[in-house]
C-alpha cells in the first residue's frame, strides 16, 4: 500500500501548487499513470478520498488518465504497444526494445478557482487600489 | 526531478505540452495550471542527495530487495564473510520481517544501522537519508541496503543506490517475473537464492526465470547461488568488486576532471 505515501506526496505538490497560484480551491487534479509505475490507480483514488478532506482540495475529482504501454525496438526501430509483462517487439519480437511511455507517475494538471483580487474588492476601494498603482 | 529538461515528457503525455504556457483559462471560470510533475519527485531528490553522499566517498551503495524470506540478510551474512577481510562493509537493514536482522549483520563483525519503519511496506530515501548518517561513510567500501520484504512497493522508489539487486528463491517459482514485472524490470542483476533446494524443488526452472526477465525487455545478469551452501557465491563477489571498481574509475575521472579545472 505505497498509494498512501504517493498520496500523501501528491496532496504535498496540490497544496503547494495552489498556494503559488493563490488559489481559492482546487476543482480538479489530473494524475497519468503507467502500469509499469506500480501505483495502483483505484487504491491511490481511495487515499485521494481519505487525504483531501479538509484541505484545500477537498471538494476536488481526481481524473486519473491510463497511459499506454509503448514500446521501441532497437532492432527494427518501430515503436508498438505491449503488455506490461510482455515488452516484446510488436513487428519483429525481438526482446531488446525501450520503454517510451507506460511507466508514467505524474502529476499532469490543476483546475483552481481564484477569484481575482479585482472581483472580491469593493468598487472604491478597487479604484483607491487603481490609483495606488499609477502613483 | 525536473520541470525544465523535459524528462518528464514521454511519448503517452506529449499532447499536454502546450505551447501557450502554464496557465489557461476554461469556459466555466476554472483555471487550469498544467504541471507535469512526478508525484515522487520529493524522494527523487532526497535520493540523488543520498547518492552524492555514496559517490562523495567512494562507496558502492546496493539496494537488495525480495519477496519476505527470500534470503536477503542470509545472502548478507555470506557476503560479509566472504570479503569482510578484503573491504569495509556496512548495513542498513529495513527488513521488518525479522526484528533481528541487524543483530545478525552485526554477529559478523560489520556495522548494521536498523531502520524503524513502523508499518512502511517500503524504504524511501528520506529513511535511508538519516540512516546513512549514522555511518561513518568515509571508512566505508560498500553499503547494503536491505529493503523491506516486499515484490511491490519497494521498486516506486529511488535510494540513492547505485544498483538494485532482486532476489528471487527457489521456492517461490520461476514465474515471478512476469507477475511483478515493475519490480524485476527495476532489478540491474536478479540473484535466484536458495539453489540448493533445486533438485528437490524440481519445477523451477532457471531458464524460464531467465526467459520471462527478458520478456521485460531487461539484459539484466541472472546468477544462481545459494548462501547456505555458498555454491554460486564467486559470481556474485565478483560482480560486485566489478560495480566497486567501475565506481572508483567514475570518481576518479571526477576528481582528476575537477582538478584539472
Ligand atoms: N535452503 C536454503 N535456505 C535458505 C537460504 N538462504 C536463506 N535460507 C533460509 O530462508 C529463511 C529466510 O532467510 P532470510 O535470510 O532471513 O530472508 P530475508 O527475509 O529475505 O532476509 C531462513 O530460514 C533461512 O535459513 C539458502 O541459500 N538455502
Ligand atoms: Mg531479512
Ligand atoms: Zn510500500
Ligand atoms: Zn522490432
Ligand atoms: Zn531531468
Ligand atoms: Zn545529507
Amino acid at each position: 500500500m505505497h498509494e498512501l505515501a504517493v498520496c500523501q506526496a501528491l496532496m504535498e505538490q496540490v497544496e503547494s501548487i495552489a498556494l503559488e497560484e493563490q488559489a481559492d480551491s482546487v476543482v480538479a487534479v489530473h494524475l497519468g499513470i503507467g502500469p509499469l509505475s506500480g501505483v495502483e490507480p483505484r487504491l491511490l483514488e481511495q487515499a485521494f478520498f481519505i487525504a483531501r478532506a479538509g484541505s484545500i482540495a477537498a471538494e476536488a475529482e481526481l481524473v486519473i488518465e491510463n497511459l499506454p504501454v509503448r514500446i521501441s525496438c532497437d532492432q527494427c526501430g518501430q515503436t508498438s504497444d505491449a503488455l506490461p509483462a510482455r515488452l516484446l517487439c510488436g513487428v519483429c519480437g525481438n526482446w531488446r526494445t525501450k520503454l517510451v511511455s507506460g511507466d508514467e507517475l505524474q502529476l499532469q494538471h490543476m483546475e483552481l478557482v481564484r477569484q481575482t483580487a479585482d472581483e472580491l474588492a469593493e468598487p472604491e476601494a478597487d479604484i483607491q487600489q487603481q490609483h495606488e498603482r499609477v502613483n | 526531478m525536473c520541470d525544465t529538461c523535459g524528462c518528464n515528457v514521454t511519448h503517452g503525455n506529449a499532447h499536454l505540452v502546450q505551447p501557450g504556457g502554464r496557465l489557461s483559462k476554461t469556459a466555466d471560470g476554472r483555471e487550469a495550471v498544467n504541471v507535469l510533475h512526478g508525484l515522487l519527485d520529493a524522494n527523487d531528490h532526497t535520493a540523488a542527495h543520498n547518492r552524492e553522499h555514496f559517490n562523495k566517498h567512494g562507496v558502492l551503495a546496493i539496494n537488495l530487495m525480495s519477496s519476505p524470506g527470500a534470503g536477503k540478510t542470509s545472502l548478507l551474512e555470506a557476503t560479509i564473510d566472504a570479503l569482510k577481510d578484503e573491504l569495509s562493509i556496512a548495513v542498513i537493514e529495513g527488513d521488518l520481517e525479522t526484528e533481528n536482522d541487524a543483530s545478525r549483520i552485526r554477529a559478523h563483525g560489520v556495522p548494521a544501522i536498523q531502520i524503524t519503519t513502523g508499518s512502511a511496506c517500503h524504504l524511501d530515501a528520506h529513511m535511508v537519508h538519516d540512516a546513512l548518517h549514522m555511518l561513518e561513510l568515509q571508512k566505508l567500501d560498500i553499503v547494503f541496503i536491505e529493503n523491506v520484504g516486499n515484490l511491490v512497493c519497494p521498486a516506486s522508489f529511488d535510494l540513492g543506490q547505485h544498483s538494485n539487486v532482486t532476489l528471487l528463491s527457489v521456492p517461490e517459482g520461476d514465474d515471478k517475473p512476469a507477475k511483478y514485472p515493475v519490480m524485476f524490470r527495476a532489478a540491474d542483476l536478479v540473484l535466484l537464492s536458495k539453489c540448493d533446494l533445486l533438485p528437490v524443488l524440481d519445477d523451477f526452472n532457471p531458464d524460464n526465470a531467465r526467459r520471462y526477465l527478458r520478456e521485460l525487455a531487461s539484459s539484466a545478469p541472472v546468477f544462481e547461488l545459494s548462501a547456505k551452501s555458498t555454491a554460486g557465491m564467486d559470481d556474485w563477489i565478483h560482480w560486485l568488486l566489478a560495480e566497486l571498481s567501475s565506481l572508483e574509475h567514475q570518481s576518479g575521472r571526477l576528481a582528476a576532471a575537477t582538478e584539472s579545472a
